[in-house]
């Protein structure tokens, strides 16, 4: 995945955002990314400090939230997560096709000051 | 060579072989740097952190939740919507390079041809010979040139739909890059994702490319001709789509013999139909 340019989009609005609540330097960036979305935590990890550099957001922390891929059973009524994305529920063994997270790549918050 | 994925590729996004500095994502794909507020989301609205003993003074949190291809998004809505205005149904057809996406496409539009008009956008690292075989099959066709951009994504997608006579068209085509990856990620603003499998990759393609095909509306085996030869575990490869693309509608064709092909002609139709009412 293009976690470079995912990484530039994450900082922009970052940067975005604090500067609309007044503030002037980012310290800390959170970012949500579902185990199906493709991204690579640890690419975003390496791009992030060449990305901030220069920026309001230069040496801020990056964490990341992990989203495990987790699915709805609707005969158990049940969600349950399906680290190898087969969707099978653990209850009944049916297979579900309704994937309810994991699919997440979002910056979730930011701390600035 | 690409900082994002290393393709090797350098150049730059052509759309029928003319720069298009425009229509490329320079903005999308390394960063604008504009800083204007953006609709969805909402205003972020900032509140002293609860946990005041981890926090150093002054510094405040505020809640995002945004995605990080918003803009893709968005922009791909905006296609989805001018296309439907439009009645066009519209297909993004992804695969490994080499999985039978041109040629599918060709055979596709050839029968077709004589009930609905079928125009085709393909996206390509850096040549142009898709382009050409399914011009030299008479089928009005925009090139989209990504150079180093391994995707398509929703913009380049508008900006090549300019060049086509929409209104004379009843299904738009649009071959993405080959690629199982990034190309997952991006919406373009089409109706149907057409993800195809050729009988000459492994039968496990769907359990080690997940969102791609997890993604797929339709999930197409081609070359089914060289199952034989090519030692296809058909009821594996079966097996394997339908736990990661449990939804899908799966077909199974040749595009070179047309063997299957009447089925995914058939219900390419249907679909043609509910677009239109
Ligand atoms: N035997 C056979 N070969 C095919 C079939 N479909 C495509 N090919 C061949 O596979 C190669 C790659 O096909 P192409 O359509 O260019 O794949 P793309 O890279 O996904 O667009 C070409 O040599 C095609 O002639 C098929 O159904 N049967
Ligand atoms: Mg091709
Ligand atoms: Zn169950
Ligand atoms: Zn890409």
């Amino acid at each position: 995945m293009h976690e470079v340019s995912l990484m530039e989009n994450a900082v922009r609005m970052a940067v975005e955002t604090a500067r609309a609540s007044g503030g002037e330097r980012v310290h800390r960036i959170r970012l949500r990314v579902g185990a199906m979305s493709g991204v690579v935590p640890d690419a975003l990890r390496f791009a992030c400090d060449m990305v901030c550099q220069g920026t309001p957001a230069d040496g801020a922390e990056l964490e990341i939230e992990e989203v495990p891929a987790t699915c709805w059973c609707a005969h158990c009524a049940v969600e349950f997560a399906t680290p190898d994305f087969l969707g099978q529920c653990p209850h009944c063994h049916a297979v579900s096709g309704e994937l309810r997270r994991g699919t997440e790549m979002e910056l979730a918050s930011i701390e600035f000051s | 060579m690409c900082q994002e994925c290393g393709c090797g590729i350098g150049g730059e996004v052509k759309i029928g072989g003319r720069p298009a500095s425009a229509a490329h994502s320079h903005s999308t794909h390394h960063g604008d740097g504009h800083s204007h507020e953006h609709g969805g989301g909402g205003a972020p609205h900032s509140h002293a952190h609860d946990d005041a003993t981890a926090f150093p003074p002054g510094r405040q949190t505020v809640a995002v939740q945004r995605g990080l291809l918003e803009k893709n998004e968005r922009l791909a809505e905006r296609n989805r919507g001018f296309f439907r205005a439009k009645k066009l149904l519209v297909l993004n057809v992804l695969s490994s390079p080499g999985s039978g996406k041109t040629t599918l496409i060709q055979k596709t539009a050839a029968i077709l041809a004589s009930r609905l008009r079928v125009g085709v956008i393909v996206g390509d690292l850096a040549t142009d010979n898709d382009a050409a075989r399914l011009r030299e099959a008479g089928i009005p066709v925009v090139q989209v040139t990504t150079g180093t951009v391994c995707h398509l994504e929703a913009e380049m997608i508008a900006k090549a739909a300019e060049r086509l006579d929409l209104d004379a068209l009843d299904v738009l085509i649009i071959e993405n890059v080959g690629n199982l990856v990034c190309p997952a990620a991006y919406d373009l603003g089409e109706d149907l994702r057409i993800v195809l499998l050729s009988t000459t990759e492994g039968e496990d393609k769907p359990l080690k490319y997940p969102p791609m095909f997890h993604s797929a509306d339709v999930a197409v085996v081609t070359k089914s001709d060289l199952a034989a030869a090519a030692g296809f575990d058909r009821a594996q490869a079966l097996a394997a789509l339908h736990r990661i693309a449990h939804h899908a509608r799966i077909f199974e064709l040749s595009a070179r013999t047309g063997d299957g092909m009447p089925a995914w002609i058939e219900y390419l139709e249907q679909q043609r139909a509910s677009a239109k009412r």
